[in-house]
């Protein structure tokens, strides 16, 4: 857990993004400032973990990552908020990341600056990023087909042999394809 | 387009009243040359000597012809090609092809790659709409459809043709009693789709319980693979089975269904019973596989008439 202490400069985002937790930043280096990268910010509490397995970000690949745990928060109550450094999100990552933080805002960050701010999309389906569960699913094979998954109001579902996959995001992790 | 038959959840009433009474006057009329020159391809990837004659009998008399794929996991399938390019290449003998697959989503998948109007006989522990339609004709023809308290006892879980079943039965005023072990209950996807249809359905472990409020108690088998042991399947299994004598309960009308085959959930006494119908349940498979196969090939999609766009509605989803 280390990054570059960037400097919050002049600019005022008191809540989330890149200055999440900078609001007193002498005290607080739960989660310090990054240069370029991603800050993924109210995650439910304790899904930050979850997250990082979903995107496939396991610090092999060397990379920069900061986490903040359960950071008290006025619209979650407990929040994680995840700084990737050098790490943009594809949108099949987005994808997943909205089915298990359908609250998550994403700051793409660069030279410090947040460049781009949105909220995840909950799509109405999602194609390649999940694995079906049921090993008898037609997708389990070879067939020329990706897996696609309905979403529903609680979890996914698979269009082909219409398993339903919860919500929780650990049992969707677990089938996750991507990273 | 409704195009092809994959799911009975793709089947409103209307869709479901439009195959019965075609059924009901091809029956009348038979035999028939309405689809000479036809071609309808038998694309079993699991043996069903049953299903296949059915849908073989249905095309010859409305006068066209078969072409079964024979034993296919001894040719292509060895070879590795996927199902997507079989269906791909036999779709362009035929003008409607009949797909059984051991993998659930297949026929979903398969109709994902042809043209011509693919009906499905079976996936995995799938669906089954065609058997659906055929117990429903038999029902009607016994019962009605409407006002009726409907037993269903057995596998649950893995059996394709309750599945089917149980979701057409939301069409209608039915209340649904599902018996079976505790291990093999209805599976989530069915259970997820009967609450989104404000079924009337009813789970219990014992039949004795609702046999004498059934007007139709409709027995599936339970398969020795489902359990660890022989014992515990053995016991269990002893558990679902119906005789002569365990129908001295019911309602005098009560009719005892099947798919067929079955082994010894049904013991050979209840045939010489008026209950029993499961043979004119298997009989009557012709004359719906006539009346879905005709309308299957009239082009337009075998359910295009279709005014609540059930049907229509659920395809578009597909092809997206
Ligand atoms: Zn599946």
């Amino acid at each position: 857990m280390s990054g570059p202490e960037g400097n919050a400069g002049g600019r005022d985002e008191r809540d989330d993004g890149n200055e999440a937790t900078e609001t007193d930043a002498d005290h607080e280096l739960r989660v310090t400032k990054i240069r370029n990268g991603t800050v993924i910010d109210h995650v439910p509490g304790g899904l930050a973990l979850t997250v990082l397995g979903v995107l496939g970000i396991d610090g092999s690949a060397g990379e920069v990552v900061s986490i903040g745990m359960n950071v008290p928060s006025d619209r979650l109550d407990r929040k994680d908020v995840l700084k990737i450094e050098n790490r943009e999100l594809t949108r099949d990552e987005l994808d997943v990341l909205s089915l298990i933080a359908p609250a998550a805002t994403i700051n793409i960050v660069r030279e410090y600056d947040v460049s781009g701010k949105h909220r995840v999309d909950r799509p109405e389906q999602v194609s390649g990023v999940i694995s079906c569960p049921n090993p008898d699913c037609i997708t389990a094979g070879n067939e020329p087909v990706s897996p696609t998954f309905d979403v529903l109001e609680e979890g996914v579902r698979c269009v082909y042999c219409e398993t339903i996959l919860g919500a929780e995001g650990a049992s969707l992790t677990e089938h996750a394809d991507i990273g | 387009m409704g195009q092809h038959l994959i799911s009975a959840k793709q089947l409103s009433r209307a869709d479901i009243e439009r195959v019965l009474d075609h059924a009901a006057a091809l029956e009348r009329d038979s035999p028939t040359d309405r689809r000479s020159g036809t071609l309808l391809g038998l694309c079993f990837f699991e043996p069903s000597t049953r299903t296949r004659l059915s849908f073989e009998a249905a095309i010859k008399r409305l006068g066209g012809d078969a072409l079964d794929m024979g034993a296919i996991e001894a040719s292509s399938v060895t070879k590795g090609e996927t199902l997507a390019d079989t269906v791909r290449v036999l779709a362009g003998y035929v003008d409607a092809l009949v797909l059984r697959h051991p993998s659930e989503g297949a026929a979903r998948m398969a109709s994902e790659f042809v043209s011509v109007p693919l009906i499905n006989a079976g996936d995995g522990a799938g669906q089954h709409p065609t058997q659906t339609l055929l117990d429903l004709y038999t029902m009607r023809e016994n019962v009605g459809l409407d006002g009726l308290s409907i037993g269903i006892m057995g596998d649950l879980k893995y059996g394709r043709t309750v599945h089917s079943l149980s979701l057409a039965l939301t069409n209608f005023d039915t209340t649904q009693h599902l018996v079976s072990p505790e291990s093999l209950r209805l599976p989530r996807g069915v259970r997820y789709d009967l609450e989104a249809a404000g079924a009337s359905v009813q789970e219990h472990t014992d039949l004795s319980t609702v046999l004498p409020d059934l007007d139709v108690l409709y027995v599936t088998r339970i398969q020795r693979e489902r359990f660890p042991d022989d014992a515990e399947y053995r016991a269990i299994a002893g558990e679902y089975r119906i005789d002569a004598a365990t129908l001295e309960d019911a309602k005098e009308n009560l009719i005892v269904m099947h798919p067929l085959p079955r082994v010894e959930e049904i013991a050979a006494d209840v045939d010489e019973t008026p209950h029993a119908k499961y043979f004119e349940q298997a009989k009557n498979g012709v004359a719906v596989r006539m009346a879905l196969l005709d309308l299957a090939l009239d082009g337009g999609g075998i359910f295009a008439a279709d005014e609540s766009g059930s049907l229509a509605d659920w395809n578009e989803g597909a092809d997206a």
